[in-house]
């Protein structure tokens, strides 16, 4: 049964099971074996994005809209196909600058303006405070509706609950403990809370598996698949309506645009996203993975939300359940009490993943951007002077949290009633869409400044807070309802929902179009009026041009002026503890190779820009310019020196690519060289090796003949068979000096191309029967069999026929070289196929060695070293078959027969003109074999 | 006194035909190895006085003979002839550097062989 203590104790488990996720994270990270560091964990991360109002809210706008709760999930998915430009840019922008928070990045952008950090971090306050009460309602609905089980029962107005019954109250102050435990143990904001990471990526699990589950549950175990739910609907009046995708969104395509652009900027906008996106990430390459894994979580957490809703509405039919309770009320009613508190914890992770990020990263903002900057400003504060400020930091950032649920309550409790949870969501998208202009602007645009990005967003807000926000108010009685029928005063065109008479589009299309209208043009054209200040110039190109920057240089070469060390290492201690200041310094020390505190550090321009950027990543860059200023004395800058800078350091880059490049060339070069020198000792030492085997095989015959013919000329005793057959080794011994003085003649011929080519109609089966004969006494001499196999009429070739009989002569030498010496075999056989001719020359010898197949068509490659060490022939033959063969347009090749034995095969193409009547008779011939 | 004996070490059918003919002709008992690992075996066999070597051989070189031959002790008194067709400078140091006692390039002439065979084994 699930009472009341069963729901707290179950919920208090599963917060407890994710600190001690958390715990544990941060435990490995200190070790230095981060667990977030893998892109998985980063992409599940990301899916922070899907809250209870994806969870919830999907299905209820789905009951009422069919499809078009699509665009906030296509938008994300369409953006995210262009991280790889914009994040990337981002990451290493914040990266190299310790960026703590989006406000600090465009303050940073806009020449660190404390006051620009101010109204973002504002804009983002308000913009985001109806979105967290959005998922203390989701929460303490949820929570009451499951208290009644199995009644199914829509919990009353809150407005009539006494104040600490509420169960709002205490989800808001709970989750208050629980984000501060989780997001302010650390102070350093620039590093990685990688504890909340493992815990936002576990809840991104867990929330998943629960919308699948309850989606199976009710796909196929209420009804009977996808199929039967669809048609249900399609035969419900009352739904077949929402089947058609684009009638389901007011006002059509125009909407469907819009949302989807909305939710493209909100992945990246809102602050959750980019803590998690930009802040948290531990390494660019993850992007890569992300690109197609948050897409698949997105399909994956949106697949069950048609069959969800039309199964709510079939369930329901009489309308008493609220849509946006479907998921959680359709297991109660089929009375599946686990299934039921499953969804209830998918829900609450859905809502606490949000709540922690968006409330440490708002925690981060308020106290970077809003408290600190005017603290340090408040000279009667005297903070400058104290010691440790550390203690300061982290009450701000306690207290920033505390406040901002408590604000989402109230907002809850003063305005929730009058939306639905789609309705509240978007509002908040829209606030943070305003910072688009002047965030991706900043990255890509050198021109836009700080007054303009100051414009831009406060015309945008302005907008936004009208057409959006003063409704909400108005429908929740906080203003008169006759402000949005009449307009202020009575004038029309002032009519927060029909800005200037433009009606007939819904609320959030028409607040997006006029917000973005009034913020991007007040944004281009105040930029475009401005002129930058020295520091606003400098900022623009560390971020626009943040890639093409020389390393090391960063934004050191931007100032001048005179400090102390020591003054730097009180600022800093001040700030981040002196144990953390002091590790500061010894990085920097090591990386300059000095023996810091035995040696000093000298206070340059680059070291004071270390110590801003390091003091940055704790207080935003904004405070951190105020505090490295009153610690060193400055001299400004002009804006003429300025860009005197920025155009060195162009030349310089522009140079140094020219000086790659022509090293680039000289290397490119030298390796041409290289090249050519290594192919000339190889054919220098082919040549030695050419010479060397031609002398060896000349002076082997000449030896013998040269010693038969002593013995013949000096011994009288020789008788007269001897000296027959002395005289018939001097003349075999002569005949092979021949050949290979004709051999050695014939390839200088052919390599130098003055050979002469005799081509005429040759019939192969000629050339192969004419060979055969002219070998068969050797054949006999060493006792080997020969098989031949030749078709009764093959196609002519083109060629030289004394070349082919050449071709043929040596591979049948090689073959009875080569073959078995007891028991020879030879195969031979011509085969015609396609308008080609193939003949193959197999034996049954040793082989030839595995990768030989190619060298030995080489010169002077002797396969016979490879079996016994001692060359065989010339090794002319096979390379000047091979001359031969690829003259007339064929192939010639070698490959080892499975049984043992090596099959030299070449082709030869008939010739033209008989080449298709070839075709026909090849097959016929093949037959013809066959039969043999 | 009994015959002084050589062996013939070549994988030239030809060769060795000339060379037995010789040296049979010039009172030497003969015997005959193809190749490198035979040489060593018929070494061991034959006991000759005198080996003809061949460099370019299958299985093992001339060279890799030689070396094997002077690795034994017992071996020391046989008397090394290389006869090859590699003449370069470097061959014949080679050859020598490895413990023969002569080298002849081929083709060579068969009165100087006979004398300088004759003179290394001492003018039997």
């Amino acid at each position: 049964m699930l009472q009341g203590w069963v729901i707290v104790v179950v919920s208090f488990a599963y917060l407890g099971l994710l600190f001690a996720i958390a715990y544990y994270a941060d435990k490995r990270a200190d070790q230095g074996r981060s667990v977030i560091a893998n892109p998985y964990v980063y992409a599940l991360s990301l899916a922070v994005y899907a809250t209870a109002w994806t969870f919830y809210g999907s299905v209820g706008r789905a009951a009422a809209d069919g499809v078009g709760f699509l665009p906030i999930y296509i938008g994300p998915t369409l953006m995210i196909a262009l991280w790889w430009i914009v994040v990337r840019k981002m990451l290493r922008i914040t990266k190299e600058n310790r960026i703590t928070s989006l406000a600090d990045f465009i303050a940073s952008r806009y020449g660190k303006s404390a006051l620009l950090g101010g109204v973002v971090t504002v804009i983002v306050v308000i913009g985001i405070v109806p979105y967290i009460s959005l998922q203390l309602k989701a929460i303490s609905s949820t929570f009451t509706i499951l208290l009644q089980y199995p009644d199914i029962v829509m919990p009353a107005k809150v407005g009539a609950m006494p104040l600490l019954q509420d169960t709002a109250l205490w989800v808001a102050l709970i989750l208050a403990v629980f984000t501060i435990l989780f997001g302010t143990r650390h102070l350093y904001s620039a590093e990685h809370h990688e504890g909340m990471v493992a815990a936002i990526a576990f809840e991104s699990l867990v929330k998943l598996l629960a919308f699948l589950a309850v989606g199976v549950f009710v796909t196929f175990g209420i009804y009977d698949g996808f199929g039967d739910i669809f048609l249900r609907a399609a035969a419900d009046p009352g739904l077949a309506p929402l089947l058609t995708p684009l009638e389901g969104v007011a006002g059509g395509y125009a909407s469907w645009v819009w949302l989807t652009v909305l939710s493209m900027l909100a992945i990246l906008f809102l602050p959750r996203q980019f803590q998690v996106a930009v802040i948290e990430n531990t390494d660019e390459k993850h992007l890569a993975k992300a690109i197609w894994l948050f897409p698949l979580y997105m399909l994956a957490i949106n697949l069950f939300v048609l069959p969800l809703a039309f199964g709510g509405r079939l369930h329901f039919p009489d309308g008493s359940v609220d849509a946006d309770t479907f998921v959680l009320t359709l297991p109660m009613a089929e009375r599946q009490e686990l299934l039921a508190l499953l969804v209830f914890i998918g829900g609450l992770s859905a809502a606490t993943g949000m709540v922690i990020v968006e409330t440490i990263a708002l925690s981060t903002m308020v106290c970077n951007d809003l408290v600190m900057p005017v603290l340090l400003r408040l000279r009667a504060l005297r903070l400058a002077e104290r010691a440790d400020l550390t203690g300061l930091l982290l009450g701000i950032r306690r207290w920033a949290i505390v406040l901002t649920l408590l604000l989402g309550y109230l907002y809850f409790r003063v305005a929730g009633e009058a939306y639905a949870l789609v309705s509240i969501g978007l509002i908040s998208f829209a606030a943070v869409a305003q910072f688009a202009p002047a965030a991706l602007g900043g990255i890509f645009w050198k021109g836009g400044t700080r007054r303009g990005a100051l414009a831009g967003l406060l015309a945008g807000f302005a907008v936004w807070f009208y057409t959006l926000l003063v409704p909400a108010f108005a429908r929740s009685g906080w203003l008169p309802v006759s402000l949005l029928e009449e307009g202020p005063f009575g004038i029309a065109l002032l009519k927060p929902l029909a800005l200037f008479g433009l009606a007939g589009l819904d609320q959030i299309t028409h607040a997006m179009l006029w917000s973005m209208l009034a913020n991007v043009g007040a944004y281009v054209a105040v930029s475009l009026a401005d002129t930058p200040s020295a520091e606003e110039h400098r900022q623009a190109s560390l971020f626009v041009d943040v890639f093409r920057r020389l390393p090391e240089a960063g934004g050191a070469r931007f100032w001048r002026g005179t400090a102390s060390a020591q003054d730097l290492h009180n600022v800093l201690a001040r700030f981040v503890g002196a144990e953390a200041a002091d590790a500061a310094f010894r990085a920097y020390a090591t990386r300059k190779h000095v023996h810091w505190p035995e040696q000093p550090l000298v206070a340059d321009a680059e070291f004071v820009h270390y110590v801003e950027t390091v003091l940055a990543g704790a207080i935003g860059a904004s405070s951190a310019r105020i505090m490295v200023g009153s610690a060193v004395k400055e001299e400004a800058l002009t804006l003429e020196e300025v860009r005197q800078i920025l155009d060195e350091a162009s030349q310089v880059v522009i140079y140094s690519h020219r000086l790659e490049q022509k090293s680039r060339e000289l290397e490119r070069a030298t390796a041409e060289l290289r090249a050519a020198n290594e192919r000339l000792k190889e054919l220098d030492r082919l040549k030695d090796d050419f010479l060397s085997t031609v002398t060896h095989e000349l002076r082997t015959p000449l030896t013998s003949i040269r010693a038969f013919s002593e013995i013949l000329n000096q011994d009288p005793r020789v008788d007269l068979a001897q000296r027959r057959k002395f005289l018939g080794i001097i003349t075999k011994e002569t005949e092979r000096l021949t050949r290979l003085i004709n051999q050695v003649l014939d390839l200088a011929k052919i390599e130098s191309g003055r050979a002469d080519w005799h081509v005429t109609d040759v019939d192969l089966r000629e050339v192969v029967s004419d060979t055969l004969t002219a070998m068969g006494q050797v054949f006999q001499e060493k006792n080997i069999r020969v098989e031949v196999r030749l078709p009764e009429s093959v196609p002519p070739v083109r060629a030289d026929l004394d070349r082919l009989i050449q071709v043929m002569l040596n591979l049948l030498s090689n073959a009875v070289k080569f073959c078995d010496p007891a028991d020879g075999r030879i195969e031979v056989a011509l085969v015609a196929e396609d308008g080609w001719l193939r003949v193959d020359v197999c034996d049954n010898g040793p082989g030839v060695r595995p990768g030989d197949e190619r060298i030995i068509f080489d010169k002077f490659a002797q396969a016979g070293d490879a079996l016994t060490g001692k060359p065989q022939g010339s090794g002319l033959g096979l390379y000047i078959s091979r001359h031969i063969v690829e003259y007339h347009g064929g192939r010639i090749w070698v490959r080892n027969r499975p049984g043992g034995g090596a099959c030299f095969s070449f082709t030869l193409p008939a010739a033209p003109g008989v080449r298709a009547a070839a075709k026909a008779e090849a097959v016929h011939g093949e037959k013809e074999s066959a039969d043999r | 006194m009994a015959k002084k004996k050589v062996l013939i070490v070549d994988d030239e059918p030809n060769i060795v035909t000339a060379l037995e003919y010789l040296l049979t002709m010039s009172g030497y008992e003969v015997a005959v190895a193809e190749n490198g690992e035979e040489a060593l075996a018929a070494v061991a066999r034959a006991k000759p006085d005198l080996v003809l070597l061949d460099v370019m051989m299958p299985r093992l070189n001339g060279y890799e003979v030689c070396r094997r031959l002077r690795e034994r002790p017992e071996w020391a008194g046989i008397k090394i002839v290389i006869l090859s067709a590699k003449g370069r400078e470097v061959d014949v140091s080679k050859g020598l550097s490895l413990g023969a006692d002569l080298y002849v390039t081929k083709p060579f002439s068969n009165t100087e062989l006979v004398a300088r065979i004759s003179a290394l084994l001492g003018g039997a």
